[in-house]
C-alpha cells in the first residue's frame, strides 16, 4: 500500500484489518498520533485526511492510499511551532500531553470548518457563526483530556483564531 | 478483529454486483469489526463512488447522495435554509471528526449502543438470537419505552434519521439485481419483535444510494435533544418537530422522537392530537398522551417517560410560539 503522509509517499504492507492509526504508528514510527480508547470516543488519534479532521482508530487503512495525511509531526517542529503548538505551551493546555498531538490536530481541523462557516449544535443562527468559549467547548468534544486541562485548551485556541474567551 | 476480503467499487452498479458488506465512513462497522460483533469476510468499499452531492429536484425537494458526510449535510445551505431540524439533528450527534466521515447511508444503517449488544460475554438477541436480554432486568437507563418486544429494548441511537422520519424522507437503493427501489422511511425500520437481529426492510446485498427529501414543508422546525452530557452523547429523549400555526390553530405538525424505541418514532396519534387546535399546554399534554399510552419503562429507563412528555410539551411551546 502506498500512503500521502506530511508531503511524503511510503509504501507498507500492513495487514489488511490494519487501521490508519496503526499504520502510521507500527509501520511508519509516526507516533505521535496517540491511541488512547481506539473506538472513536476520545479523539487522541485525531489527524487531517485531505485537510479534514478524523479519528484515525476508526478507518482502514487501505482506504486511504489516495489521500493528503496530515499528522502532528507534519504541522510543526521544535524548531519551527505550529501557532496551536506555540499556543498551547503558553497557555498550558495540558498535563499528561497524551492528548495534546489529537487536540491541535482536531483544532486545525476545527478553525478550518469555522473558516467555511460551518455552524454547531450551540450556534444560535445555522448562517452565521461567531467562534467564542461555548463553541470553542462544543465543537472540540470529540477530544477528551483527562488531566482536564479544558480551560486552557480552550484559552490557546482562542488565542490562535482570535476569539472572545468567553 | 476477523481478517476480511477488500475491494473498492467503481460504480454502484459493481458495488451490489460484487455482494459483500459495504463500507464508506466505517465509523460504526469498524468499531463492531473490532469487538467481532460484526464479521463480514468481503468488505467492499464504496467510499469513492459519485454519491457525495446535494441536489435540488424540480418539485423543489432534496437529492442526497448516500455518501455525503454528516457534517457536509449539516452544513448545506439548501439545508440549513429549508430544513433547519436536519441540521439541528446532525449537528447534535456524535463529534466533529466523526461527523466528518459518517455518510447519510451509513448514519441511518447505524446499530445499537445498547452496552449488552456490545458486551460480547452478555446474552443478546440482536447480537446472537435466541441467546436471550441482558438488558431487560440490567443496566437499561438508555433503552427503549416505546416498539420494544420480550427479546430486545434496544434504541436506534441515530439523530439523523429522527429529522428525517419528520421530514417524510423516502430511501433510494439498489438491489443486488440492479433495480431501483424507494422506501419511505416510515416502511425502512423493523420493530424487534421476535426477530431484533433484522433493523430494516433492505434486502441482502442492497445498496442505499439516496436519500430524498420532500419540498420543503411549511412551519416551524426544531430538534430537542436531552442526555447526560452537553456535548457528545446518545439521546436519552430527542424530539423533531415541524409545525405549522394559522390564525391561531396548528394545520400541520409533523413530531419525530429519538432515544425512546427502536426505531425513530413516529406517531400519527400525536399529530391528530394536535391538529385544528389552539397551541396551549392542554394540548400539548394530550399530544403527550397520545404518545406515552403505550410506553412501558423497565426500572432504570422509567424516567424517560415523563422526560419524553417535558421534552415534548417544551418542544411545542417552542414552536408554536405558545408561552407556558
Amino acid at each position: 500500500m502506498h500512503f500521502t503522509i506530511n508531503g511524503a509517499t511510503h509504501a507498507v504492507e500492513p495487514d489488511i484489518r490494519a487501521s490508519l492509526l496503526d499504520v502510521l504508528r507500527e509501520h511508519l514510527g509516526l507516533t505521535g498520533t496517540k491511541k488512547g480508547c481506539d473506538h472513536g470516543q476520545c479523539g487522541a488519534c485525531t489527524v487531517l485526511v485531505n485537510g479534514r479532521r478524523i479519528n484515525a482508530c476508526l478507518t482502514l487503512a487501505v482506504m486511504h492510499q489516495d489521500d493528503d495525511i496530515l499528522t502532528i509531526e507534519g504541522l510543526g517542529s521544535a524548531e519551527h511551532l505550529h501557532p496551536l503548538q506555540a499556543a498551547f505551551i503558553k497557555h498550558d493546555g495540558y498535563q499528561c500531553g497524551y492528548c495534546t498531538p489529537g487536540q491541535i490536530c482536531s483544532a486545525v481541523g476545527m478553525l478550518d470548518e469555522v473558516a467555511k462557516g460551518w455552524p454547531s449544535h450551540v450556534s444560535a443562527d445555522l448562517e452565521t457563526v461567531t467562534l467564542d468559549g461555548a463553541e470553542i467547548s462544543e465543537r472540540m468534544s470529540g477530544n477528551l483530556c483527562r488531566c482536564s486541562a479544558y480551560p486552557n485548551i480552550v484559552d490557546a485556541i482562542a488565542e490562535v483564531a482570535g476569539a472572545e474567551r468567553a | 478483529m476477523k481478517t476480511f476480503t477488500y475491494s473498492r467499487a467503481e460504480s454502484p452498479e459493481a458495488a451490489v454486483a460484487a455482494g459483500g458488506r459495504f463500507i464508506a465512513g466505517g465509523t460504526n462497522l469498524l468499531d463492531l469489526m473490532k469487538l467481532q460483533i460484526e464479521t463480514p469476510e468481503k468488505l467492499v468499499d464504496i467510499s469513492r463512488l459519485d454519491l457525495a452531492r446535494v441536489e435540488r429536484r424540480g418539485d423543489g425537494g432534496l437529492t442526497i447522495g448516500a455518501l455525503v458526510p454528516n457534517s457536509d449535510l449539516a452544513a448545506d445551505p439548501q439545508v440549513i435554509a429549508d430544513y433547519p431540524v436536519l441540521s439541528r439533528a446532525l449537528l447534535a450527534g456524535a463529534s466533529g471528526q466523526l461527523r466528518n466521515k459518517a455518510t447519510t447511508g451509513g448514519n441511518l444503517l447505524q446499530r445499537t449502543r445498547c452496552p449488552y449488544f456490545y458486551d460480547t460475554a452478555m446474552a443478546c438477541n440482536k447480537r446472537d438470537p435466541g441467546a436471550g436480554c441482558s438488558a431487560m432486568d440490567g443496566f437499561n437507563r438508555n433503552l427503549a419505552v416505546l416498539g420494544t418486544s420480550a427479546e430486545c429494548i434496544a434504541t436506534n441511537p441515530s439523530d439523523m434519521a429522527v429529522a428525517l422520519r419528520a421530514l417524510d424522507a423516502t430511501i433510494v437503493t439498489l438491489t443486488s439485481d440492479g433495480d431501483k427501489r424507494r422506501i419511505a422511511i416510515g416502511d425502512f425500520y423493523r420493530l424487534p419483535g421476535d426477530t431484533p437481529h433484522i433493523e430494516t426492510v433492505l434486502r441482502p446485498g442492497e445498496l442505499i444510494t439516496h436519500v430524498e427529501l420532500p419540498a420543503p414543508p411549511a412551519g416551524a422546525q426544531g430538534y430537542r435533544k436531552v442526555r447526560d452530557r452537553a456535548s457528545y452523547a446518545f439521546a436519552l429523549v430527542s424530539v423533531a418537530g415541524v409545525v405549522a400555526v394559522a390564525d391561531g390553530k396548528i394545520v400541520s405538525a409533523a413530531l419525530a422522537f429519538g432515544g425512546l424505541a427502536p426505531m425513530p418514532w413516529r406517531d400519527a396519534a400525536v399529530e391528530a392530537a394536535l391538529v385544528g387546535q389552539v397551541p396551549n399546554d392542554a394540548v400539548f399534554a394530550a399530544a403527550a398522551d397520545a404518545l406515552l399510552a403505550g410506553a412501558k419503562g423497565h426500572g432504570a429507563n422509567d424516567f424517560k417517560i415523563p422526560l419524553a412528555r417535558r421534552t415534548l410539551i417544551a418542544t411545542l411551546r417552542t414552536l408554536t410560539g405558545a408561552v407556558a
